[in-house]
């Protein structure tokens, strides 16, 4: 089965009208792909430092001190976890601003098992003061995220899980502001990057059950939309969270403390529990096996309505 | 062979620099003296001699401290570069301070907050590969200590320089022969070092880092041909504190007022 990469890869050409304009985007990958057309056209400004999480998150931050805008091309598992010091210390302490293109990212990997699981990345990047974490739902909003990456003043973490195209879905890409993909009054359904797509199906699977779910798909998980997630909160009651993550600290934990802080709404998480996907399986079955397809989201949504 | 009268004078430099770092360390205040010690003749010649510190003819070096515990020397030389008064050495660690156990942003001439081994080299790489794509002349400077060369980073980032042919980055490693317990060699020996550097293809000098003719030669001369430079410098931990020289308890401690007065005596005769 294809993974989906190809969303990442589709960045490379973004990056290189982007770095037409601008010429302190600088690009830097560790043997994830070379990036075409980036580095043709840009071969002296495309940097690949081999299979080297630290090092790379190091000379990136260095790049930002001496003034290049630099994004940085890593797989999630490894850049999130062997470079988390260097995340955290040379671009957060240090201000650098840094942005990661993070594939591979959730349950991806699939059957490539728990060591290319992403699923504490959220937790960990979100940790970090002045990062912001962005997780695009589908490919068209991937591109928007790269591009309103280099807008932002700070690192910046995109997140790129597998992805697939929203039909009809809108244009408009706000960091920090989710958007009402599915309107609904029963059940409110928050999700983010490819459980966005779940979400939906879980959506019209409820419909034909006569059970009415907004669905968001909250794309930043920092800085987190309170507004939003308030609104669901004030406006239906019962919110379930859906992820390809621990439900420790990613966007349920983010969505948790934002409705005890407000005192407001019901809240149940779906993401993976406190342990890994050790059964070897496609991406589809590891899916349901984490009760993260979309009969799973529906009946989690069902529950909250007894 | 380096001008003499410039090299008595930043030898007085380190000299000053040492002297400074004994106020700091004196008073029942414990900081990482030994690593601040060996390391005076080359902040001195690096500072006094080799660095353009700031914008002026020509574009400013950059210098990253990645034995970052050792800012003490760092503070010592801002002193002499009247960036701070003597005066606020006391406050070090205090409340509102700009002087830090490690670099901080704070205080003035600080380019990147270290503290945590192995970060340095790597980010001077960064700082390499931008100065070059923008066709300056600024030099980058990592310092980093040998227990330090612990950290694997420091390897990807020793494997990765070469890769991108960066002259204009020197690394310089300070080989005091200790880490915070005990001698590097008794807890995870690094020889043979030089070879090391060398199959990693850096351009590898070895100095005796506290004669100062031998440090100024060898800065003298970077730029190599072709690809980084390091620069391994034989130190002596706690150097020039008698009391200390060469010990463990050289790492990160405070001095008895008789131990100020011996070394301020021993550093006389010099």
């Amino acid at each position: 089965m294809m993974l989906g990469f190809e969303w990442a890869f589709a960045q490379g050409k973004v990056l290189t009208e982007m770095a037409e304009k601008n010429p302190d985007i600088v690009l830097l990958s560790q043997d994830i792909g070379s990036f075409r057309p980036f580095s043709k056209r840009f071969p002296e400004r495309f940097f690949d430092v081999g299979i080297s999480e630290a090092n790379l998150i190091g000379v990136a931050a260095g790049l930002a001190h001496a003034g290049k805008l630099p994004f940085v091309m890593a797989m999630a598992p490894f850049v999130s976890m062997r470079a988390f010091e260097q995340l955290r210390t040379d671009c957060g302490y240090n201000r650098n601003s840094v942005k990661i293109i993070a594939p591979c990212s959730g349950l991806e990997g699939g059957y490539w098992g728990p060591t290319h699981h992403a699923v504490e990345d959220l937790a960990l990047l979100r940790m970090i003061p002045g990062m912001t974490v962005l997780c695009p739902a589908d490919p068209a909003e991937a591109s928007r995220a790269v591009r309103a990456a280099a807008e932002v003043d700070g690192p910046v973490y995109i997140r790129l899980g597998y992805i697939q195209p929203i039909e009809g879905y809108p244009e408009a890409f706000e960091v920090g502001r989710a958007v009402v993909i599915r309107e609904g009054s029963d059940v409110a359904i928050l999700a983010t990057g490819a459980s966005v797509t779940q979400a939906i199906a879980a959506h019209d699977l409820l419909k034909g059950q006569g059970i009415s779910a907004r669905v968001l798909n909250m794309h930043t998980i920092k800085p987190i939309d309170r507004e939003a997630i308030g609104a669901a909160a004030a406006e239906i009651g019962p919110i379930v969270t859906v992820e390809e993550h621990f439900v420790a600290g990613g966007l349920g934990g983010a969505v948790a403390e934002v409705l005890a802080e407000l005192g407001a709404g019901r809240l149940r998480r779906l993401g993976l529990e406190d342990q890994f996907i050790v059964e070897v399986a496609s991406y589809p079955d590891i899916l349901k096996l984490a009760g993260l397809d979309a009969p799973s989201i529906a009946a989690a949504a069902r529950s909250m309505l007894d | 062979m380096s001008d003499p009268t410039l090299v008595r004078a930043l030898e007085h430099r380190a000299t000053t620099l040492r002297k400074h770092i004994l106020t700091m360390a004196s008073g029942g205040q414990q900081i990482h003296i030994g690593g601040s010690m060996s390391i005076a003749e080359l902040m001195a010649a690096l500072f006094f001699h080799f660095l353009q510190v700031e914008d002026g003819e020509r574009p400013r070096d950059h210098f990253i401290l990645s034995k970052g515990h050792t800012i003490h020397t760092f503070h010592a030389c801002l002193a002499e570069l009247g960036k701070i008064e003597t005066g606020e050495f006391s406050t070090l660690g205090q409340l509102g301070t700009r002087l830090a156990g490690h670099p901080s942003l704070k205080a003035p001439l600080v380019e990147f907050a270290t503290g945590s081994l192995g970060h340095g080299l790597s980010v001077g790489i960064g700082i390499a590969l931008a100065e070059r794509l923008d066709g300056s002349s600024s030099r980058t400077v990592v310092l980093m200590g040998d227990g330090e060369l612990q950290e694997g980073s420091v390897w990807e980032a020793a494997l990765c320089a070469p890769r991108f042919g960066l002259t204009n980055l020197l690394a310089i490693v300070d080989r005091n022969g200790f880490q915070a317990s005990a001698a590097v060699d008794r807890i995870l020996p690094l020889d043979p070092l030089e070879e090391k550097w060398r199959s990693f293809r850096w351009n590898t000098q070895v100095i005796d880092g506290h004669d100062m003719e031998a440090v100024v030669g060898a800065l003298e001369r970077f730029p190599a041909e072709e690809g980084p430079t390091v620069l391994i410098a034989d130190t002596v931990k706690g150097k020039g504190v008698p009391s200390l020289e060469g010990r463990a308890r050289a790492h990160f401690t405070t001095l008895t007022e008789d131990e100020v007065n011996e070394t301020l005596t021993t550093l006389e005769v010099e």
